[in-house]
């Protein structure tokens, strides 16, 4: 090859390295022409690819370095206070994160209520408990909602278990609720297995309810469940009240007393339903609060003597007259409910 | 003409050629990335025509089509074409002075952007922004240094 080009005339080598070129070109044509169609030239160029990964690797190489150099001039005083940042950031999201599990669980109580209410398809309205009063002589709860919510007086209350018990006064804002549980309170049952008809009495324990003069011969066992029989016009019938849990002779040993555990969680939970759609009927000429034990009668007022104080405490905080109940267990007369 | 004793310089200064083509850049400097390859094949294919001729350049734009994942071929043309043009003045650019061998590679380069052009054209992929024109400018500005040491490391220990 000669180092100095002569003039530009056409040399036997030029007409080589045309046609060289040519080629060259020819190939490369097919070769492009093949791998834009796609088809087997994929394959070969797929395994050619894994042949240069090592080129790759290399031409990555700088930056890693260079990353890596800078991650290692990351000081210790930035560790430190990343590490700081983060821990008041673990601070934070844990409360958060407990104040997501009160929230939860408020939601499976508030689930809980809504069932019992969707079983009976009821018109009810909710209510937070304000206050709550429990002693073996009173047993109430204040709502926050009141007359101005609609509240009336007599209406039931109840929770996800069952019944709790009724509304005895109404302020514009608050209610209060005389639990079922107050040894003032009789609500008439009746055992949903056999039918049979008894009274429910408050024992003054949020954890336990007495069912007094079952007669011997009634049909009653332990595990029975109790439900709302509806009479006297007070509560909805249906609603559970409790389960039986023991029975025995009671002093006059001529009837049975049944100790009975409230279906209704009365010591738990912060919120209630009020039962809309049940208008009680109220007797205004001799009767308006049919469960309140003062006025029921004999088995009542022997009852209310154990706890000494109590037998006063309805007449005065209750200025009611006789409920339309004369249920007294064994002859309840009451009018059918609604 | 004499056999260099720095044989080690072409294949390597070639795979270094390679790699600054792979290195990643930020976005922004991506269309100024230099066409590395073709400026190291100009410098080897004026000086040691011997060694590397059409089948070299072909072979490497293959290489560097497989390398970069571009479409296969293309490279190797537009390698060919430049190494062509360059066995054809190779004898009037030696004796060029450095700054218009650059001025010369320059034009060389616009050209390689033109190929490159047209066959995405013929093919109907997508075409290179412009920004990608100046990429041409730029490595028309690298030949003088990149033929210094290019130089300088071939030359090393003959005199």
């Amino acid at each position: 090859m000669p180092p100095y080009a002569g003039p530009p005339a056409a040399r036997p080598g030029d007409v080589a390295g045309v046609l060289r070129l040519l080629a060259y070109l020819i190939l490369a044509t097919a070769l492009m022409v093949l791998d834009h169609r796609g088809g087997w030239l994929h394959a070969v160029r797929a395994q050619a690819e894994v042949a240069v990964q090592p080129l790759w690797w290399l031409a990555g190489l700088p930056s890693r370095l260079g990353t890596g150099l800078r991650e290692d001039a990351v000081t210790r005083a930035r560790l430190a206070r990343d590490n700081e940042v983060l821990r008041n950031a673990m601070l934070i999201l844990g409360a958060r994160n407990a104040r997501l599990q009160a929230a939860a669980a408020e939601n499976a109580r508030l689930r809980g209520l809504l069932a019992s209410a969707e079983r009976g398809r009821l018109d009810v309205q909710l209510a937070a408990i304000l206050d709550i009063d429990l002693d073996p002589t009173r047993q109430r709860l204040v709502l926050d909602a009141g007359s101005g919510n609609g509240v009336r007086t007599g209406q039931a209350v109840i929770d996800a278990g069952g019944l709790m018990g009724q509304v005895i006064a109404t302020t514009p804002t608050t209610a209060t609720v005389l639990l079922i549980t107050d040894p003032d309170h009789v609500v008439p049952a009746v055992v949903a297995r056999s039918g049979v008809r008894l009274m429910v009495y408050g024992a003054g324990r949020t954890d336990e309810l007495h069912a007094a003069d079952v007669p011997l011969s009634a049909d009653v066992r332990t595990g029975d469940v109790l439900l709302t029989s509806g009479m006297g016009g007070r509560f909805p019938p249906g609603f559970a009240i409790g389960v039986v849990q023991a029975l025995r002779p009671d002093d006059s040993r001529a009837f049975l007393e049944g100790e009975v555990k409230p279906a209704a969680q009365l010591d738990r939970g912060r919120d209630v339903l009020l039962l809309r759609g049940y208008k009680p009927v109220v007797a205004t000429k001799n009767a308006s609060s049919p469960c309140l034990q003062g006025e029921i009668g004999r088995g009542c007022e022997a009852r209310s003597a154990e706890p000494g104080a109590t037998s006063a405490a309805p007449a005065k905080e209750q200025p009611l007259p006789n409920p339309p109940l004369p249920t007294q267990g064994r002859e309840p007369q009451a009018e059918p409910a609604r | 003409m004499s056999r260099p004793r720095n044989g080690w310089v072409l294949p390597v200064s070639l795979l270094l050629a390679l790699l600054l083509g792979l290195v990643p850049l930020p976005e922004l400097l991506q269309p100024l990335r230099p066409y590395w390859l073709a400026l190291v094949l100009a410098y080897w294919a004026l000086e040691e025509p011997d060694r590397v001729g059409f089948g070299a350049a072909f072979l490497l734009g293959v290489i560097a089509d497989l390398v970069f994942g571009g479409l296969l071929g293309e490279q190797a043309m537009r390698l060919t074409i430049m190494a062509f043009i360059l066995d054809r003045f190779r004898a009037r650019m030696r004796f060029f002075p450095l700054s218009q061998q650059a001025l010369a590679i320059g034009v060389l380069l616009v050209n390689d952007r033109v190929v490159s052009a047209v066959i995405h054209l013929v093919l109907g992929a997508p075409q290179y922004p412009w920004a990608y024109w100046w990429a041409a400018l730029l490595g028309m500005l690298l030949w003088v240094p990149l033929h210094l040491v290019l130089d300088a490391l071939r030359l090393r220990r003959r005199g």
